[in-house]
């Protein structure tokens, strides 16, 4: 059945060599750890891009309840986590997973460095990896606030403080990000949120893209 | 007639890009000038709020004074805020001083322990002086900013933060 739609399609799209050209490549030796177990620390970009994945699937779940305004923000995440079937999980999912990306991108990030991937002709890759490392802490800065509980508001009320610290520029980057001169409040979390969201996931899935298109044409750099 | 000649192609395509370019700055325009919007907006120096501080109870000591600023707007959103001061008289001058430490934005406090006569803040060790400097070799780079200050019937107003001006 499922193979005569796919015929079916596929005889009028011919959209197998676009799959093939997606998913159908060697994996080198020296990067499969069935071949050399050490091999593993060659998992952690992909790792990365799996909890990515969960992140945005728990995320766009967890918009379903959530609600970006500071009388409800804190209520919406305490009902959604107590009162909601499975809610624990799903924040659980979002909430552990946000600290997991960054080690994994980290970890992603020193096996990149300890085998010199980032050597000609990688550089752009690398450049593009420090884009996506940037994107993802402000992910994780954004997301941070918006339970609008103390801790998230003081940690924020800091970040501002260091975004403020910039030369020159600093007052505007802070009101840009607060959506106030003085108050860190209703303009700050739907900023957050919006940023968290839309912006941020936006640039993230480009970045991604270009990440991987990068090293399909490149191909993964060869054994150490 | 003049020597150069703009083409067919050359006059097509200066058109198509010129009214491409208006169509997406008109699209992005509105957006950006939009998201913009809070940094354009003149940041008021607030009214002055009336604080239950009596003047005359103020000594040369820093006094830790709570308010309250009723209906503070928040955009849409109004509620009453409270806020702090660290108050002393020094000679005739009443001198307030913003309790939000400058490195990065914790409170401080006078008189804490293991820190006399000195502004402290907990999260980094950040020290001040009595007027609000910081102090060299301690994280923060700049003095505390000051309240504007005002007396009405013998009680203390408080306004806006400005930089310190002790210093």
């Amino acid at each position: 059945m499922l193979n005569k739609i796919y015929d079916w399609v596929d005889e009028r799209l011919d959209i197998t060599p676009i799959w093939r050209d997606i998913a159908d490549h060697e994996v080198p030796e020296h990067v499969n750890p069935a071949h050399h177990f050490s091999a593993f620390i060659y998992c952690f970009g992909g790792l990365t891009f799996f909890i990515t994945v969960i992140q945005i699937l728990s995320g766009m779940f967890l918009t379903m309840y959530y609600t970006p305004d500071i009388e409800n923000a804190w209520k919406s995440v305490y009902y959604l986590q107590n009162e909601v079937a499975f809610g624990e999980i799903v924040r659980g999912m979002h909430h552990w997973g946000a600290s997991l990306v960054i080690v994994m991108m980290f970890l992603h990030t020193l096996r990149v460095f300890f085998t010199g991937s980032y050597k000609k002709p990688r550089e752009l890759n690398w450049i593009v990896g420090v884009l996506i490392f940037v994107t993802m802490l402000g992910l994780g800065f954004t997301g941070y606030l918006l339970p609008w509980d103390m801790k998230a508001l003081f940690a924020t009320k800091v970040g501002i403080e260091i975004a403020g610290s910039v030369p020159f520029i600093g007052e505007q980057i802070k009101i840009l990000l607060a959506g106030d001169s003085e108050i860190l409040g209703a303009q700050t979390l739907t900023r957050f949120f919006a940023i968290h969201v839309f912006f941020l996931p936006a640039a993230l899935l480009g970045l991604l893209a270009a990440h991987f298109v990068f090293i399909r044409r490149q191909g993964i750099s060869g054994p150490l | 007639m003049s020597k150069n000649r703009v083409s067919r192609r050359q006059f097509l395509s200066y058109s198509l890009m010129g009214v491409g370019g208006f169509m997406i700055s008109g699209t992005l325009m509105p957006m950006l000038r939009f998201a913009v919007d809070p940094v354009l907006q003149k940041s008021g120096i607030g009214d002055f709020t009336p604080t239950p501080q009596k003047v005359d109870e103020l000594t040369d000591t820093p006094v830790r004074v709570d308010y309250t600023i009723k209906d503070r707007k928040d955009a849409w959103y109004e509620s009453d805020v409270s806020y702090t001061a660290w108050v002393y008289k020094d000679g005739d001058a009443i001198i307030a001083l913003s309790p939000v430490c400058k490195h990065l934005g914790c409170t401080v406090n006078w008189g804490s322990e293991g820190h006399p006569n000195e502004f402290f803040c907990p999260c980094h060790a950040g020290r001040y002086t009595k007027n609000g400097a910081n102090v060299k070799g301690t994280p923060p780079i700049g003095p505390l900013d000051e309240y504007e200050v005002m007396v009405k019937d013998g009680l203390l107003y408080l306004g806006g933060t400005k930089p310190n001006t002790l210093v």
